[in-house]
């Protein structure tokens, strides 16, 4: 293979993504812990008259959260991957480069639109897909160009295989681009009448058809943003990081090609026991069963590449991270399966154990990992060392903590709530008023409110500790060739 | 062939198209005529309703309410018969929420009138105590764009032929016809209500959110 550093890699677009990454991820979390808080403590809905409350506030942190953060990660390590697995440099190409700047400016410029609008209660309610369709039109613009620069960088490419990595990014570009496109079909009012907002659209679906699109959409939304680019990222960081080769390449395939095949199936499990027809329910009952195999395939593939390897470890705070990732993917991926089967679901579903479910993954797993990435992208953008590995071990054991307090507090909170909603008395009539079930949850919601202010403070911490990596620390002259090296 | 496909960056995109394009195709057309059809009985909104349903949507009510009864006897017993996939025929977008920190809202037009969300609005928890809902002065104060719920109507009946002016069904009519049944819809719920501001409002022919949006959740049944 040929040596990384004869290569010029230009990091240019990748850090422009890194800078969003951290800014976003800062204002999605603030958002997030403070309507946590609300829960708990409803006066915080008054702070800002009526773009303060939980209802225009919940849609802004999922968006800037999955759209902002999540996105803005995936990018940033695209544009850094990509160069360095394909073996060419994007300034090789001066389209390519062009390109990756449109990308990002567009996209900020679409955030920015999506910050505004849904503070002014502009939505179309779909989750995670609240967008009105002028925002619409922006977001698959951006779309198609990361797309044109994926395929750019892939034909000019000097290494011919693909490494597993790239596999996923093609797979997460594809995959988001057929659910945005066929779950925001709308039809703009104002181009059909003449009169009411000219942004204002209907959907193209009704009822229960909406619903399943809705679903089929935000289920595989989450595959693909949260699960499908977030396994590139740990297929290329985890063995740089560690200097260890991927335990297993059969096992990646059978783990690529079986998340791919089943996963689509899984949005039916959002839908037990509502109007959809029966057999779509089971079906996405069992597919999510069948789920735990391809993504428990490709945990394991991570945790087994550490073999022999496991002082790292206690040595290395990154490997910290990803191997805490991995195990917050089997975790969160072991769960969603119980929470799919149809008893369990009746119990389940409206409550605070979704959240709950939700949260193990996008902190443990996917903000882990993004974390790992960026820390390792640092020294080898920067060409500076990671500025304090004290702070980072900190922030590690604060965000763990935090994410255990949410987890926890939301399994009981969860529990509590359906079996208070389904309890009878000695006469079969219910037990409890809904209200009961609500006040009997506020030490919960304080608690998970503590966690996710925990896991806030971590993420400050590491933008600082990135900040000062940037600027303030020493300069290294050679590329590390595995672990980061950092400052004690 | 995996290697192959390792190799062939173009067929082995395609490839995972149809790995993944499949699944949403067994699973959504076999059934979409079907779930598309009306239960006997079902109609369109109002125009009224429709500018509350726009209320609804604005503020994200779906964020903690849903609607969607299941058939379990627990849900029945709390919030009335359970969904039929018929009686959402008409809702774009559908607005079953996945999340329940208040209760279900499907039939609460059953059980609930105009006072009791005059108040409920304005200050929860004196309805409600303990409970955990934002007051939403605002919509006294913000008023509904009948305009933009008319121009959706208007939409639905000429691209997906919504029944409006049919027998038995909503009048919708030219904008300035559709304004006159608006205005007399409102008044029947601003007359049971106690807001001066909203009264005074309506006085000078303006409908504030709060009027649209109680409209419409009485109108869920």
């Amino acid at each position: 293979m040929q040596s990384s550093n004869m290569i010029n890699y230009d990091y240019s677009v990748a850090k422009l993504f890194t800078i969003a990454t951290i800014v976003f991820g800062i204002v999605g979390m603030t958002i997030g812990v403070l309507i946590a808080f609300q829960m708990a403590y409803p006066e915080l809905n008054n702070l800002a008259g009526e773009y303060g409350t939980f209802g225009r506030l919940r849609p802004l942190h999922t968006d800037t959260v999955i759209f902002g953060f999540i996105l803005s990660g995936v990018w940033a390590t695209w544009y850094y991957i990509g160069q360095r697995v394909l073996k060419v440099s994007m300034a090789e190409s001066p389209f390519l480069m062009i390109l990756g700047k449109l990308h990002f400016w567009l996209y900020i410029l679409g955030v920015v639109a999506v910050v505004v609008t849904l503070f002014m209660g502009i939505t179309t309610s779909k989750e995670y897909a609240e967008f009105e369709w002028p925002i619409d039109i922006a977001i698959v613009i951006v779309w198609v160009i990361w797309g044109m620069s994926i395929f750019g960088l892939i034909g000019i490419r000097r290494e011919k295989t693909l490494y597993i990595s790239v596999w996923y990014y093609i797979a997460t570009f594809l995959g988001v681009a057929m659910l945005y496109l066929f779950n925001n079909m709308e039809v703009p009012t104002y181009l059909v009448t003449g009169l009411g907002d000219w942004w204002h659209s209907v959907s193209m679906y009704a009822g229960t058809n909406d619903a399943m699109v809705q679903w089929w959409y935000g289920h595989n939304a989450v595959a693909f943003v949260f699960t499908v680019p977030i396994i590139a990222m740990i297929y290329y960081f985890l063995p740089k990081e560690s200097g260890q080769p991927i335990f297993s390449y059969k096992l990646s395939l059978l783990s690529f090609w079986g998340l791919m095949f089943v996963y689509l199936w899984a949005g039916g499990h959002h839908l037990l026991y509502s109007t959809v027809p029966d057999w779509v329910q089971t079906m996405g009952s069992i597919f999510s069963v069948v789920l735990i195999l391809p993504s428990w395939g490709s945990a394991i593939n991570m945790l087994l590449t550490m073999k022999g390897e496991w002082q790292q470890l206690k040595e290395n705070p990154l490997i910290k991270f990803m191997v805490l990732a991995s195990t917050f993917y089997m975790f969160s991926t072991l769960e969603g399966p119980i929470q799919a089967i149809k008893s369990v679901n009746a119990l389940a579903h409206f409550t605070d154990w979704i959240p709950g479910h939700v949260h193990d993954g996008t902190l443990g797993w996917v903000g882990f990992m993004i974390i790992a990435a960026l820390l390792h992208m640092a020294p080898r953008m920067y060409k500076r060392e990671i500025y304090s590995k004290k702070l980072l071990e900190l922030q590690f054991w604060l965000q763990t903590t935090g994410i255990v307090l949410y987890f926890s507090s939301m399994w009981i909170a969860g529990i509590t709530q359906g079996m208070m909603w389904r309890a009878t008395d000695q006469y079969g009539n219910l037990a409890y008023s809904f209200i009961d079930t609500v006040t009997v949850l506020h030490p919960y919601y304080t608690i998970r409110g503590v966690g996710g202010l925990f896991y806030l403070v971590g993420f400050f911490m590491f933008a600082y500790n990135f900040y000062k990596t940037m600027t303030a620390s020493k300069v290294i002259g050679e590329e590390p060739q595995s672990t980061s090296p950092m400052a004690a | 062939m995996f290697h192959w496909l390792e190799k062939n960056p173009f067929f082995f995109a395609v490839g995972i198209f149809v790995v993944i394009a499949y699944a949403g195709v067994i699973t959504i057309l076999p059934d979409f005529m079907n779930s598309a059809r009306p239960v006997v009985g079902t109609k369109p909104y109002t125009v009224l309703q429709l500018a509350g349903r726009h209320v609804y949507i604005k503020d994200s009510c779906n964020a903690c309410h849903s609607q969607l009864i299941r058939p379990f006897k627990s849900e029945t017993d709390r919030y009335g018969m359970y969904s039929l996939s018929g009686e959402y025929a008409y809702d774009r977008p559908f607005l079953w929420g996945s999340k329940r920190t208040g209760p279900d809202l499907m039939r609460v037009g059953n059980y609930r009138t105009t006072d009791w969300h005059e108040h409920h609005m304005l200050d929860p928890a004196s309805v409600v105590p303990g409970s955990i809902m934002p007051h939403y002065k605002h919509m006294f104060s913000n008023e509904a764009d009948i305009e933009t719920a008319y121009a959706e109507a208007l939409t639905v009946k000429k691209v997906f032929n919504t029944p409006y002016d049919e027998a038995g069904m909503p009048k919708l009519g030219t904008f300035d016809e559709s304004k006159k049944i608006v205005l007399a819809e409102a008044k029947a719920i601003v007359d049971d209500m106690k807001s001066p501001e909203v009264k005074e409002a309506f006085a000078k022919g303006k409908i504030k959110e709060i009027v649209a949006i109680i409209a419409y959740l009485n109108s869920l049944k």
